[in-house]
């Protein structure tokens, strides 16, 4: 992992010393693995992070990684903290009326975790009479409250999917809601893999769930987000993005 | 052989204290760090702050003792998390506009500057009433024997009025400076670095929370119990020579 | 009262409402109607919160100040560490190790899941009241070790030399009058346990400062909820004060 960092760091360093552009792209706070989490050393690490250099690299970009609380990134954009978000942060309707999104950069099902040994599945049925956990201001969130709230007996909002995750191992909530990636990373935990397990993919619906990851930037900030794309485009055609994929995860996670 | 793991297990939580990687030791020696810079900050800011805010409600004019009450009121109120909240976003926000407007780009405002200019304004409505309290406590024959002696006002206050008003002021003072010890933990909820942030980033990655919440938890004790103590002998000395005090 | 409409604080008045009017008419205020249930509900959480911390407390504070004033050492030192841990670090780690640390604690065993309580433990309140009750207790038992050892000695002395059993000075005189020392310093601790109510938010807990977070995570807007947020809590600081400063209008304040 620290190696990771260290050619991410050094990739960084290059770039920063060829262009003059700096642009901080945000990051959560809030550890997400296996896309951005902090070691002891206080390097973050991921597929996220990877990717965040990829992309800028491709795209010429002099990025430095910024964390910034997950509550507060959209403000910070848009306060000009930061100029770019690349934090999971799936392209909706919403979040559309308040920043702009670059192409999609990943895109994977939503699933539902929960304990052991409870037969449920996932959808309304199964959710009925169950305490659901959400990170706040995600998708999930956004899909449990539209699908669930009218069935469960309580939809409680995490901070961080961690949190949820924390609170699932301690029995305090019945199921959560999140990406399949970050699930799949979580039942893998040895905390996770003890109690708890996939339950399903929850009935897709578009208009919630979105088209995918995209990079948040700021309405009218056109030319980074040529750029991005630019940067996207060519992580994709070139091999990069399913190199640092095969990093991480068994399967592609472009296009689900 | 049950034991056998328990002790192993709380052997192998406390390494995780170590102060390199994998230990995460050093994280919370430096969050603890960013808290004591964040609390010297923005005491001294609220010090400034308070000093001029005691003055004014004492010797200022009506609309300036108006205005220095509705500042104290309003942040003795709100919680500091609210404040802190409003200041962090509407503090960048402005700046930024401002830069804007002037033709200047976007700054980035670094979580420590942005920190101590919150806690700073938080500290100095109670500073101020602490201070103003410190002052009015001056006997007056005290100040008006030099006057009468023809001490120049500067000397006055220098040789009489503040070192009066600190041996008053000190304890209030000691309170305020364990207050903003314990406020730069709430700078965690906005994602700042300090102790309480970086615990809960190690306790989170490594699930060893009792191990995590209660080493800090001895790293604020000891800067509160070793600050107390410092206070109590800056104290003493400056109480050297005056009367003892009633209750 | 008379005095108090001084031609400058006119215009002040004058700049106050028109700065109000000026943020009903600009800002925006259309997601208002939608959140009036939500709270609704976080204002009475954060209220019964401050009550119920209240007044346990105090029941713990109580034989907290009598331990150190007047208690045999094995009573008065683990009651001065208590003091001294609740007040040398910050309320939000201590929630914090409540919350996570029992959280993570109590998987590990089975009995508690088991048991007739754990419906309540599951939930985050119970921890919320506990860190605030313990908190509360720490700071004013400070207070009344300061009040307990301020009774003067000679209305003891004469107690006892009336034959007066223990018990019945403590109840009769001791306290009261401890109570009494402690009364005006209490307006102003329970607007500090108020200003302490929002860090429950933190661990799940839906109280008013958690209905703003997600109001302004919902639609990201950022300073309306916080604005209305800070007019709220001022409202009940205004009533806290006005309530304590009837009781001690009626309360004769014969001790010097």
């Amino acid at each position: 992992m620290k190696k990771l960092a260290l050619t991410l760091a050094a990739a960084l360093m290059m770039s920063g010393a060829a262009m003059a552009e700096t642009v901080k792209v945000g990051i959560a706070a809030e550890p997400y693995p296996p896309f951005a989490s902090p070691d002891a050393s206080g390097n973050w690490t991921g597929w996220e992070v990877e990717m965040i250099g990829a992309v800028c690299k491709a795209a010429e970009l002099d990025c430095v990684v910024t964390p910034v609380a997950w509550d507060g990134i959209i403000p910070a954009l848009n306060s000009g903290q930061i100029d770019a978000i690349m934090a999971s942060m799936s392209v909706t309707e919403e979040r559309l009326k308040a920043i702009d999104f670059s192409d999609v950069y990943y895109n994977t099902p939503t699933m539902i975790a929960g304990p052991k040994g409870v037969e449920m599945t996932a959808d309304a049925a199964g959710m009925t009479g169950k305490i659901i956990g959400v990170q706040v201001s995600t998708i999930h969130e956004a899909y449990a409250q539209k699908h669930f709230k009218d069935v469960a007996a309580e939809i409680k909002i995490y901070q961080t999917q961690d949190e949820a995750n924390q609170d699932l191992v301690a029995g305090r909530i019945d199921a959560t809601q999140a990406d399949s990636i970050a699930l799949d990373a979580f039942v893998d935990s040895p905390d996770g893999a003890a109690c708890c397990e996939l339950k399903g993919t929850v009935p897709d619906d578009p208009e919630v769930l979105g088209l995918g990851v995209g990079v948040g930037l700021r309405k009218g900030d056109d030319a980074l987000k040529a750029k991005f794309n630019a940067g996207i485009a060519k992580v994709l055609a070139d091999g990069t993005h399913a190199e640092i994929s095969k990093k991480y995860f068994k399967s592609s996670i472009y296009g689900g | 052989m049950e034991t056998l793991a328990g002790a192993a297990a709380a052997a192998s939580t406390l390494e995780l204290l170590q102060l390199s990687p994998p230990g995460w030791g050093a994280n919370l020696l430096q969050g603890l760090w960013n808290s004591i810079l964040i609390a010297c900050g923005a005491f001294a800011l609220g010090l400034g702050l308070g000093t001029l805010g005691a003055f004014g409600k004492l010797y200022g004019g009506l609309i300036t003792r108006d205005l220095l009450a509705i500042y104290t009121t309003v942040v003795r109120a709100v919680p500091e998390l609210v404040l802190i909240l409003i200041l962090y976003y509407a503090v960048t926000d402005a700046v930024n506009q401002t830069l804007i407007a002037v033709g200047y780009g976007r700054i980035q405002i670094s979580g420590l500057a942005a920190g101590i200019a919150v806690l700073g304004v938080v500290q100095g409505a109670y500073a101020t009433e602490v201070l103003r309290g410190a002052i009015q406590a001056v006997p007056a024959g005290q100040i008006e024997a030099a006057r009468a002696m023809g001490m120049p006002p500067a000397l006055l206050a220098r040789r009489v009025t503040l070192p009066l008003m600190l041996s008053n002021a000190l304890p209030g003072l000691a309170n305020l400076w364990l207050i903003a010890t314990k406020d730069t933990a709430l700078l965690a909820v906005v994602g700042f670095g300090e102790l309480t942030q970086q615990t809960r980033q190690a306790a989170g990655a490594t699930k060893a929370y009792f191990t995590f919440f209660i080493a800090a938890g001895m790293l604020y004790l000891i800067l509160s119990i070793g600050s107390g103590w410092l206070f109590a002998k800056a104290e003493h000395r400056a109480r050297r020579g005056l009367p003892e005090v009633r209750g | 009262m008379r005095n108090f409409w001084l031609p400058h604080r006119i215009v002040m008045a004058a700049l106050g409402v028109a700065v109000l009017i000026w943020c009903v008419l600009t800002l925006r205020w259309d997601w208002l109607p939608n959140y009036l249930g939500l709270a609704a509900m976080g204002i009475w959480r954060t209220i019964w919160l401050l009550v119920l911390s209240l007044v346990l407390g105090m029941m713990l504070a109580i034989p907290l100040g009598l331990a150190q004033a007047a208690g045999p050492r094995w009573l008065a030192w683990p009651a001065r560490g208590f003091c001294t841990v609740i007040r040398g670090t910050p309320l939000l780690l201590q929630l914090w190790l409540l919350y996570y640390g029992l959280g993570s604690l109590f998987p590990t065993i089975p009995w508690i899941r088991q048991s007739d309580l754990w419906p309540i433990l599951r939930q985050a309140w119970p921890y919320g009241l506990l860190a605030l009750t313990l908190s509360f207790a720490g700071y004013e038992g400070e207070v009344m070790r300061g009040a307990f050892r301020g009774v003067v000695k000679g209305q003891i002395e004469a107690a006892t030399a009336m034959g007066m059993p223990r018990l019945t000075l403590l109840r009769r005189i001791w306290l009261p009058q401890a109570l009494h020392r402690a009364l005006p310093t209490l307006g102003g601790e329970t607007v500090l346990q108020l200003k302490a109510t929002p860090l429950v938010a933190t661990i799940t807990v839906v109280d008013i400062y958690a209905v703003a977070g997600r109001v302004r995570q919902d639609t990201f807007i950022t300073y309306e909820p916080l604005l209305l947020l800070a007019v709220v809590y001022m409202a009940i600081t205004g009533i806290i004060v006005l309530l304590f400063r009837h009781f001690e209008r009626r309360l004769p304040s014969r001790v010097a």
